[in-house]
């Protein structure tokens, strides 16, 4: 199992711990992972201004995948959903396929639609299987209430993005359970977490994340588990907030699947986060068995 | 005499210039706020700041980063070894001429009392550092000129850099090439110091130097008897050999003699040693003079920036020293374009011909920015459409080989032009995330301008005038644009079930959405199925979508509602034409920079 790892660019900038922490129980559970320096953005922000920019950035990551045959572990949800999206064109549009690849071949790159673009969980999930997790968590959960968010890039649209059932999605909630939690029912499950608007809209970006959150408070959450680094820097960002700390609200906060998981898996603390710091940690600790 | 006036000449335009630059670093800046700090204060800030380092445990760092980044330049090698043993080659070599050759009688002579620039070990170091110098030098063109790493480019201030080095050091040589070939240059030698005036015994010692010193004459040329050659030996060693060890020790001045050796008698007739020190050294002192306007005023700049970078914090540093920094780390930018080939949206160029995308590009236009350069509004905004397509991925701060904190000056400068240039309609696409989760560091009444300003831009440029709509030809035309891909088209299958306004969160989040948004989903659907334009690119819905695909994923008809949307976005950043923005009063931008006015 090899594949070419997909950071994207917030997970090295400001989510480093998605980084440490899905490397550390990736190499545990037997996937390789190898880093292609070149890689560039997804192109999920140019989408927006240009739609030939965005096929461009997508299709050189494949490329370069291509190149050294691998096929991509994305952990960004939007990288994974942008990049998905390009493929798919591509892969339908000759004429828009020859275009980016004579841009593509002043660097010696070609996209020919051979690499298989895969998410973190869907990884997990049939590469690795959820009987070979159960088997290596040393210490699962107790009495562990995880309120799963899916993401909607990972979902939508499905017909390309190809990750799960997009109305009853059960991939995530199966990966949760495997770590000895209990993945509960909450409605908001499927819903988007605001991320896309913050800094355009920010009172609408807010309203979005605080109801994902007072749902997740009603339904009982100990925790939301996310594996995308823009719904897990949201989520973050508002709960550390001055408006929010100020409101006296307790919801519950966002931990990564892949921390989660290496914890259960029996890791230490440090090998699963950069941050000094390692009281969150420590608090989803205290539910191991 | 000449010497010495283009040398302090050279000087006093260097320390001039110098001085004139690093004023700037305390005059110019890009304000953002209320934090109009006096170059004085920020002076005295610097200051403090400088002196409270250095008395403190941060010296220890200030040691390190002296040593393993700035003299063994530990980022470049990190980057590319390519690069660092050009660099070092450059760095090495250039620094022991400048001391020990150029300023010989200043600083090796009291160093060595038997200093003498002809005399081993001297002779050889100053050809083997010239060297260096040299092969570092074509290196850096070969990098430049034949390597071209992608969106590594090449300005003028490289050629000049490039320009100013080559020609001191190939004028070095060759001077140095033709002086051990002169004649006159012996002759003028031997009436100064030789002991004898006797005939044979000058000719002996003329044959000795033509034989092994490299000396051409116009009166003898091999081969001589070895009587004569012996003869001559012994004279030279009496006379000559405490200040000259043999030639070929100046191995590359040795072979340019050879090289220029049939054309030696010429050359010496026309004095070619005269116009060739006139042109190494008047080559040395206009590099010199003009070295804090060139990029090589990075080699005193970029340490100050390593030094300073490596102890400076955005949390702990004074507003007013980050604005003094950022300035300062501008003239430490070497324009050597690592930033440029790690940056994550630089492949972005290639389709949308911004060279601004490229950050060592950008550091060029924004330079003349801060300098007060007056720019045009087309240039402005390729500026900020270039500094907007950024994903603050952290990469060029990385990599950046003299330490320049790029994650910082592009937040301060886009923040800078965002606020007093011309609205910016990137500002409402995810290139903001960044400023969203920074919003607290920048002033509450100034954050939302740049929104409302894009927004109003955007949606007054499609302001549906009329009540009665033509759904004519033209309109056709306009859903016939829709080309881009296929599915994009699908809107035309939509039969208004409003399915997509339903599970909208966005809609979903306001009690009466529409008098928020303008169109609904499913409006925006059946206006460009109608050919309706501005109806579907005026509403405010296109910017707060949150591309969540619920809308596509529900749609009964297979309408393609996000993908549409996106299309639309483009579209609408796409139409707004320079004279949309200028009707916004652009304060000039070079009035803003200056920190103090």
């Amino acid at each position: 199992m090899r594949f070419a790892l997909f950071l994207g660019c917030n997970i090295p900038a400001r989510l480093q711990d998605y980084d440490v922490s899905s490397r550390a129980v990736l190499g545990k559970l037997g996937a390789n992972l190898e880093d292609i320096r070149e890689f560039n953005c997804c192109g999920y922000p140019v989408r927006n201004f240009d739609f030939k920019a965005f096929l461009l950035s997508s299709a050189r990551n494949i490329a370069l995948a291509e190149q050294r045959n691998l096929d991509m572990l994305v952990l960004c949800k939007c990288c994974y959903g942008s990049l998905k999206k390009a493929d798919h064109v591509l892969r339908n549009d000759v004429s828009l396929k020859d275009g980016i690849n004579r841009i593509l071949d002043e660097e010696g790159l070609q996209f020919e639609g051979k690499c298989e673009i895969k998410h973190f969980l869907s990884v997990l999930h049939h590469d690795i299987g959820i009987e070979k997790i159960k088997e290596n968590i040393a210490r699962p959960y107790k009495d562990l209430k995880i309120a799963v968010h899916y993401g909607c890039h990972a979902l939508r649209p499905s017909a390309v993005v190809q990750f799960d059932d997009p109305v009853a999605p059960s991939l995530f909630d199966r990966l949760v359970e495997a770590t000895g939690a209990n993945s509960i029912y909450w409605s908001t499950k499927l819903e988007c977490c605001g991320a896309p608007l913050m800094g355009i809209n920010d009172d609408l970006s807010r309203g979005l994340t605080q109801k994902k959150l007072d749902d997740g408070r009603r339904s009982g959450a100990d925790y939301l588990c996310t594996a995308c680094p823009y719904c897990q820097l949201q989520f973050d960002a508002f709960q550390k907030s001055e408006e929010f700390r100020n409101s006296g609200n307790h919801t519950p906060s966002a931990v990564l699947y892949s921390q989660l998981l290496g914890l259960a898996m029996g890791m230490d603390g440090k090998l699963l986060s950069r941050q000094k710091d390692q009281s969150e940690i420590h608090k989803i600790e205290a539910f191991l068995a | 005499m000449f010497f010495e006036i283009c040398l302090y000449l050279s000087l006093v335009i260097f320390g001039l210039g110098a001085g004139y630059k690093a004023s700037g670093w305390f005059r110019h800046g890009f304000v953002n706020g209320a934090d109009n700090a006096s170059p004085g204060f920020r002076f005295n800030k610097a200051l403090r700041g400088i002196i409270s380092s250095v008395f403190s445990l941060k010296l220890l760092t200030l040691l390190k980063v002296s040593f393993l980044e700035v003299l063994f330049q530990s980022r470049t090698m990190k980057e590319d070894r390519f690069r660092w043993i050009m660099h070092l080659f450059i760095f090495g070599g250039f620094t022991v001429l400048l001391l020990m050759h150029a300023l010989g009688n200043i600083i090796t002579i009291h160093l060595f009392s038997e200093y003498y620039p002809s005399i081993n070990p001297f002779l050889f170091i100053r050809d083997l550092m010239g060297v260096l110098v040299l092969v570092g030098l074509i290196m850096a063109a070969y990098r430049r000129i034949v390597l071209k790493k992608r969106y590594v480019k090449t300005r003028a201030v490289d050629y000049y850099a490039l320009g100013i080095l080559g020609l001191i050091l190939v004028s070095g040589f060759l001077l140095e090439g033709v002086k051990i070939t002169s004649h006159t240059a012996y002759v003028q030698m031997v009436e100064d110091y030789a002991s004898t005036d006797e005939e044979t015994e000058l000719a002996a010692l003329e044959s000795f130097w033509v034989e092994d010193y490299g000396l051409v004459s116009p009166t003898l040329s091999p081969p001589f008897q070895s009587q004569t050659l012996t003869l001559g030996k012994e004279i030279h060693e009496d006379n000559c050999a405490g200040c000259h060890s043999p030639p070929q020790w100046a191995f590359a001045g040795y072979a340019t003699a050879k090289l220029s050796g049939p054309f030696a008698i010429i050359l010496d007739r026309i004095k070619a040693g005269t116009v060739l020190w006139y042109i190494h050294i008047l080559a040395s002192f206009f590099g010199l003079a003009y070295l804090p306007f060139s990029k090589m005023f990075h080699m005193i700049v970029s340490p100050l920036s390593l030094l300073i970078n490596a102890v400076m914090t955005v949390e702990q540093a004074h507003p007013a020293s980050i604005l003094t920094r950022q300035v300062l780390e501008m003239d430490a930018c070497t324009h050597c374009g690592t930033c440029s080939f790690r940056c994550s949206t630089a492949v972005a160029s290639k389709t949308l011909g911004n060279v601004n995308i490229l950050p060592s590009e950008r550091m060029i236009a924004i330079k003349g920015l801060a300098a007060g350069k007056k720019l045009r509004e087309v240039d402005v905004r390729a500026i900020q459409e270039g500094i907007y397509l950024c994903t603050n991925c952290d990469r060029c701060t990385v990599v950046c080989p003299v330490g320049i904190n790029l994650r910082e000056l592009w937040f301060n400068v886009r923040e800078f032009l965002i606020q007093k240039g011309y609205p910016e309609p990137l500002a409402l696409s995810p290139y903001s995330f960044y400023r969203g989760l920074n919003r607290h560091r920048i002033p509450s009444e100034l954050y939302p301008r740049p929104l409302e300003a894009a927004l109003s831009v955007i949606t007054g440029r499609y302001e549906v005038k009329e009540k009665v709509f033509d759904l004519t030809n033209g309109n056709a035309e306009y859903r016939e644009s829709f080309s881009r891909s296929s599915m994009e088209k699908s809107f035309s299958y939509c039969f208004a079930c409003e399915n997509c306004t339903t599970v909208c969160p966005v809609v979903a989040n306001y009690g009466n959405p529409q008098e928020v948004l303008g169109m609904l989903p499913h409006q925006i659907m059946r206006s460009v199925g109608l050919g309706i334009r501005d109806l579907a690119l005026g509403s405010k819905m296109l910017w707060d979508c949150v591309t969540c695909y619920q809308c596509q994923e529900h749609c009964p008809q297979g309408v393609h509602v996000t993908d549409i949307l996106y299309e639309l976005k483009n579209q609408a950043l796409k139409h707004i034409p320079v004279s949309a923005t200028s009707s916004i009063p652009a304060t000039t931008l070079a009035g803003n920079m200056k920190g103090a006015s």
